[in-house]
């Protein structure tokens, strides 16, 4: 089944799609890019980007789970899961404090999905991991610091 | 008997120069060699563990380490303890075969005693007197076996694969191994592990594109009846510590999750006893054993720490015991479970030093390893230089052989100054002795030797410092890799490490001038992480240097200032360098 999977993905690499399918493969359905506005991804900071997004003093929450490695082993791609407890979740933010351009990314949720992520991020050093997550109006926050070292010398 | 360190040191002088060692009937009183490995079984299942032998596969000296200084919580604890502070901890009385084997003390003049330890041949034969004794035990391989020989480097690990074939290794996780490259792991897992009936297991390799497992996660046996899993669980930041590209398609990572998901599996198909063979490093496993439940024991490597007894780490449901069994084929752990009704009602533990001249050579193994040398041993046997000075490598900071390893990388490169990797394997040389080809091959033989010589400014040379430094010295184990501090040649430093990353590292000089964050200087160094590199490996770097000095004497070891680490911190004996407060 999964060499399959895999078989499938190296044919649609040949047509230059892999990156879509493996998106495809790696997000939940009815998830779509979303919808904070430019001037939130375009944000130098993270309070500028917070406020844009309409969430400048998000709450900490223990219902949302950051899931990202302690120590990166590619900072271009490292893998974030988020999942959110909270009922009436609506979107979910993920944001790299010290990258130049904080927020990487939102998913609005549709109605009723499951408040679960799961993609890749480029980090340029090590930095808190931010989930924003909004639900019924109001914002929530939860986060973890993922390493990123130069590697090397090890044991 | 009792007499304290310096009878014991007057002691072993006159026995070394008198030419009574071990292997001689008279060794010394309270010795006691001739039931050394009288070992009676306890129980009904049966674990034997090696682990880190870096394909020594014939018998060596290694001199554990002066310095191993523990932080946060490990301040003091297991096995955050070095020399006297070790003895005491564990109960072992100076002056014993056991206190050589487990500390520094005296290690020079009790070599000569005590003799070479490891070996396969020797391994062997105690292999065999183990599982002569317990029925249906198993051994357990903890990884970095395939590397850290010429030999098993120009064979490309067959020597090694074999050689555990023929010890009867029977399941295995890894590390090193990963540097041959994804390909040749596979190669051998399925081919002559397959074939031969060694099982390779690793919860936490996964593809990194589906997060599906390589390897199985664990294995099922019966043992006397009684159903046992053993889990396994790599060295989980192999693709940052050593070269990402040579396994591109595989993530490792700590994964508590799946460790905890594998131990409830195999307790829910009938497991009554659960354990891992772990390349996590001993804090790592501490942690990991107070998070996840259900496992009876880790079975540790990767720190190289010689731990005479476990530790009982408490967590929501039980006790876990974690062991971690030195390295280069030194130890032997031998774990016994008594098994009652559906858990394990007690255990009695041994790591057990094994001391070439107690154990005779096992002659199908001699043989072997001597098929697998005879091509080589011309250039094994080449003789580069005499070594008058004690050449080790083990410590936080640094050793000889490193320091001589980073004057030859700053002389033959015309470098300000050098770094070597903080490796923890690499073995012994008492002072007299020969470097050999062969010697110098047990400190650099790995797949990617390249050397490098670099411009970098005052600013990256902290910087990198720095971040090997957090690796070694962040207060949560997870964020810690195993390998020591970077070894610096040409560079004066400070070091407190009880501070944070980018505070650790003061006082930086370069020939005797405080370091400009601006300025650029000439650095050199070996095993790059990056893809292509080219440099001359560094073997010919050191053997250029070695054969030109013909001697090697009066090596001055640089070691850095340490700051906020008092004399009393069980983690620190005989410092060579300066303490502050």
């Amino acid at each position: 089944m999964n060499a399959l999977r895999r078989n499938v993905l190296k044919g649609a690499a040949g047509a230059g799609t892999v990156a879509v399918a493996v998106a495809a493969g790696l997000l939940k359905p009815n998830l779509a890019m979303a919808v904070a506005p430019r001037s939130a991804f375009e944000a130098k900071n993270v309070g500028d980007a917070m406020s844009a997004m309409g969430a400048s003093s998000p709450a900490d929450s223990k219902d949302i789970t950051v899931k990202a490695p302690d120590i990166a082993e590619n900072g271009a791609v490292v893998p974030v899961e988020v999942t959110s407890a909270i009922p009436g979740t609506t979107s979910i933010a993920i944001i790299a404090e010290k990258n130049v351009t904080p927020l990487v990314a939102q998913f609005d949720m549709l109605g009723g999905t499951e408040g679960y992520i799961s993609t890749r991020i480029k980090m340029g050093s090590t930095a808190l991991i931010r989930a924003v997550v909004m639900a019924g109006g109001k914002s929530y926050t939860a986060a973890k610091e993922v390493k990123v070292t130069i590697g090397g010398c090890g044991g | 008997m009792h007499m304290n360190r310096r009878e014991f040191l007057q002691l072993l002088a006159i026995a070394a120069s008198s030419g009574m060692a071990l292997d001689s009937k008279s060794a010394l009183a309270g010795t006691a060699p001739a039931n050394f490995y009288d070992v009676p079984r306890h129980g009904n299942v049966s674990f034997l563990h090696m682990t880190d032998c870096h394909a020594q596969l014939l018998p060596v000296w290694f001199r554990e380490p002066n310095v191993n200084i523990g932080i946060g919580d490990a301040y003091g604890k297991v096995p955050h303890i070095v020399g006297e502070s070790l003895l005491k901890k564990f109960g072992i009385k100076p002056g014993t075969a056991e206190a050589h084997a487990f500390t520094f003390l005296d290690f020079v003049e009790a070599a000569k005693v005590y003799g070479k330890v490891g070996g396969f041949a020797h391994l062997k034969t105690l292999v065999d007197k183990m599982r002569a004794q317990r029925p249906g035990a198993l051994l357990l391989d903890g990884g970095d076996t395939w590397q850290g020989s010429a030999t098993a480097l120009w064979t490309d690990a067959q020597d090694m694969v074999d050689a555990c074939i023929a010890l009867g290794v029977n399941i295995m996780t890894p590390h090193w191994e990963a540097t041959y490259g994804a390909d040749r792991v596979m190669e051998i897992v399925n081919k002559d592990f397959k074939k031969a009936g060694v099982d390779f297991v690793a919860q936490n390799i996964v593809t990194n594109d589906f997060g599906d497992q390589v390897f199985k996660p664990y294995v099922m046996k019966e043992m006397n009846g009684v159903k046992v899993a053993v889990i396994g669980q790599a060295f989980p930041y192999t693709p940052i510590a050593n070269p990402r590209w040579m396994v591109p398609d595989w993530s490792f990572g700590i994964r508590d999750d799946g460790m905890q998901k594998w131990v409830d599996e195999a307790r829910a198909k009938g497991a009554k006893v659960v354990v891992v063979i772990s390349h996590n490093g001993m804090d790592v496993d501490l942690k990991m054993a107070s998070r996840v439940t259900g496992i009876d024991a880790i079975f540790g490597g990767h720190t190289h720490d010689g731990v005479p007894q476990p530790v009982q780490v408490k967590n929501a449901k039980g006790i876990t015991l974690v062991t971690n069994a030195g390295s280069n084929g030194k130890f032997l752990g031998v774990m016994d479970f008594e098994v009652k009704g559906n858990q394990v009602a007690s255990y009695k533990y041994r790591l057990l030093p094994v001391f070439s001249n107690l154990l005779p050579a096992d002659p199908g193994m001699t043989a072997l390893i001597k098929k697998y040398r005879a091509p080589y041993e011309d250039k094994l046997n080449e003789k580069l230089a005499v070594s008058d000075d004690f050449l080790y490598r083990r410590g936080n900071f640094n050793g000889t052989w490193d320091q001589l390893i980073c004057d030859a990388l700053m002389a033959v490169k015309g470098a300000d100054a050098s770094f070597s990797p903080g490796f923890r394997w690499g073995t012994t040389l008492l002072p007299g002795d020969t470097i050999t080809m062969e010697r110098l091959m047990d400190q650099t033989a790995i797949t990617y030797p390249q050397t490098s010589l670099t411009n970098m400014t005052g600013e990256t040379i902290k910087t990198i410092m720095e971040d090997v430094c957090d690796n070694l010295f962040n207060q949560d184990p997870y964020y810690q890799q195993g390998g020591d501090m970077v070894r610096v040649g040409g560079i004066e430093y400070s070091v407190t490490p009880g501070q944070t990353i980018g505070k650790r590292i003061n006082d930086m000089r370069i020939n005797g001038k405080p370091v400009d964050a601006k300025k650029t200087y000439k650095v050199a160094g070996w095993a790059p992480v990056g893809e292509n590199a080219e440099g001359a490996p560094i073997w010919e770097i050191v053997s250029t240097y070695l054969r030109d000095k013909k001697v090697i004497k009066g090596i001055k070891l640089n070691e850095p200032t340490l700051i906020g680490v008092k004399k009393s911190n069980p983690g620190i004996e005989d410092f060579g360098g300066v303490m502050k407060p």
